[in-house]
């Protein structure tokens, strides 16, 4: 990924955060630009979004994505937040025999990947059971 | 609005075809329909191509004029249409639509996919840019993975199990062993599917379909002329096309495709029919839990019963509803942007009686289903003879 595309991204993945239409209330995340709930009346605004939340589903990746080879097998899993948006992310510290669709997580901040060639390494969100 | 019928189709060999190229393989499927229609290209009026991503496959965009320059057909209008997937299925669609508005008489709906030319890991990396790259790609997710997640709720939600999927695997290929053009040609058994390597747990390399080379053509013209090219036209009686969100864990919903359900309703309205009165399907099976979901959300049986209808044979051929006659996504092969219009040759052949081996006796009414990426575009048709 090139480094602008990443770096424009940086408050979204290092502190997640999304949107609250401040016309329906609805908390979004990823973030929009436009409320899909009220589109033109919505009024979005910078919403830091609770870290705690609880699997959806999940499955362990055993054929990994590009870059992501050196972490497999690794534990993938739609998370849904507290405050109600959905996000996919991976489960980190977990043996992946223990987890259950229903677990509670918390969102960690994590090294997600490095590219080879620019040697930027990439940093986001995994979630932990507690 | 004019009715549409279909009076020619042609399909490929599917599967890794590293003797033939891109070009070859879509002159190929159209040289087939043409001579199935018994028409002359210079009576084709324009040309819709179905693609997902000759750009990363074979470095080389801008094919819909590859496609008019080397079928000899330049300057007809040719234009390439993308809906990863489902970009067939939308080929046929605006090809449908541009032959009943009365724009065009003679109309080409062609799909082509050519995916050996790289790596088998390029080709999924190619494959993932279907999905939300910012969001889903860049924390890990692939496609397998992303059906493994619909998969895995569907189990904790209805008690789907690893032997129900492995038995649309089974099915498909068994139903693939009467179809010359299809990528695999031999049986394979639940224990073979479930003892085959995880991908992303659930989903086994069994429960996926390939990465395939191949192309696909129909021909349509207005229902009212199509009687002078063939004795028995296929009408399209209803297409339908909806858009879900790029993420799948936007959606409300993960053991269901909003899109496929908002499609199908629309094009069981325009054709008039319901569930009951289909007689066979082509679902988009790129994994096996893909079939179980699509039968439920097309109306063919409850909602967590698709594992269930399936282990009782009742998607099988001679079956209540006959699932994936041509071997599916998953026996023939998925060369993307050729699939949606693979199934629409399917089922052409089918009503016309055609089908050999895996002819449903007396299939009057067929469905197509064509789903891109993980659900955020779905196509329906709904075909029909009409002699
Ligand atoms: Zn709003």
């Amino acid at each position: 990924m090139a480094v602008p595309r990443f770096w424009r991204e940086i408050p979204n993945r290092y502190n997640l955060v999304g949107a609250r239409c401040g016309n329906c209330n609805k908390v979004l995340f990823p973030p929009r630009y436009i409320c899909p709930y009220c589109r033109r009346m919505g009024k979005l605004e910078p919403y830091r979004l609770k870290r705690r939340g609880k699997v959806l589903s999940y499955t362990v990746v055993h054929i990994a994505a590009n870059g992501f080879e050196d972490q497999a097998p690794y534990l993938l899993a739609i998370i849904e937040l507290e405050d109600g948006p959905r996000l996919t992310a991976q489960i980190t510290d977990c043996n992946p025999d223990e987890i259950k669709i229903g677990d509670e997580v918390e969102m960690i901040f994590r090294r997600m990947g490095e590219e080879s060639q620019d040697g930027v390494i990439y940093y986001g969100f995994k979630a932990r059971r507690i | 609005m004019r009715d549409v019928a279909v009076i020619g189709v042609g399909l490929t060999k599917f599967g890794e075809l590293w003797d033939l190229s891109f070009r070859q393989i879509m002159m190929e499927a159209g040289a087939r329909a043409i001579e199935d229609a018994e028409i002359d290209g210079k009576q084709i009026d324009a040309m819709y191509v179905g693609n997902m991503s000759s750009g990363q496959f074979i470095r080389q965009e801008h094919i819909s004029s590859i496609v008019a320059d080397h079928a000899g057909l330049v300057p007809v209008p040719s234009t390439r249409v993308e809906g990863a997937c489902a970009s067939g299925g939308l080929a046929l669609r605006q090809a449908v639509i541009a032959v009943a508005s009365g724009i065009h008489d003679i109309v080409v709906a062609a799909g082509i996919e050519k995916m050996t030319d790289v790596l088998t890991g390029q080709a999924t990396g190619a494959l993932a840019t279907a999905a939300d790259q910012e969001w889903e790609v860049f924390v890990g997710a692939t496609f397998p993975g992303l059906y493994a997640l619909m998969a895995r709720r569907h189990m904790y939600e209805f008690g789907t199990t690893e032997q129900q999927m492995a038995m649309v695997a089974v099915k498909n290929h068994h139903n693939a062993r009467f179809n010359t053009c299809a990528q695999y040609q031999t049986e394979i058994t639940v224990e073979n599917v479930l003892k085959s390597p995880l991908v992303t747990s659930p989903i086994k390399l069994l429960d996926c379909s390939p990465i395939t080379d191949g192309a696909a053509c129909v021909i349509l013209a207005p229902a009212e002329k199509a009687r002078k090219f063939t004795d028995i036209p296929i009408l399209v009686a209803g297409t339908g096309q909806a858009s879900d969100t790029i993420s799948l864990h936007s959606r409300s919903s993960l053991t269901s495709l909003r899109a496929t359900i908002e499609a199908t309703r629309t094009a069981y309205k325009m054709a008039g029919v319901k569930p009951d009165d289909i007689d066979l399907v082509e679902v988009h099976d790129c994994f096996t839990i893909a079939e179980i979901i699509a039968i439920e959300d097309l109306g063919f049986c409850k909602k967590g019963e698709g594992g269930k209808v399936t282990e009782q044979g009742e998607t099988a051929i001679g079956g209540r509803i006959p699932v994936n006659t041509s071997g599916g996504l998953k026996g023939k092969g998925h060369p993307v942007g050729a699939t949606g219009i693979a199934q629409a040759v399917e089922i052409v052949q089918q009503l016309r009686g055609e089908a050999g081996k895996r002819q449903v006796d007396g299939a009057e009414v067929g469905l197509t289903h064509n789903v891109g990426g993980s659900g955020g575009t779905a196509v329906v048709h709904v075909l029909r003879r009409s002699d």
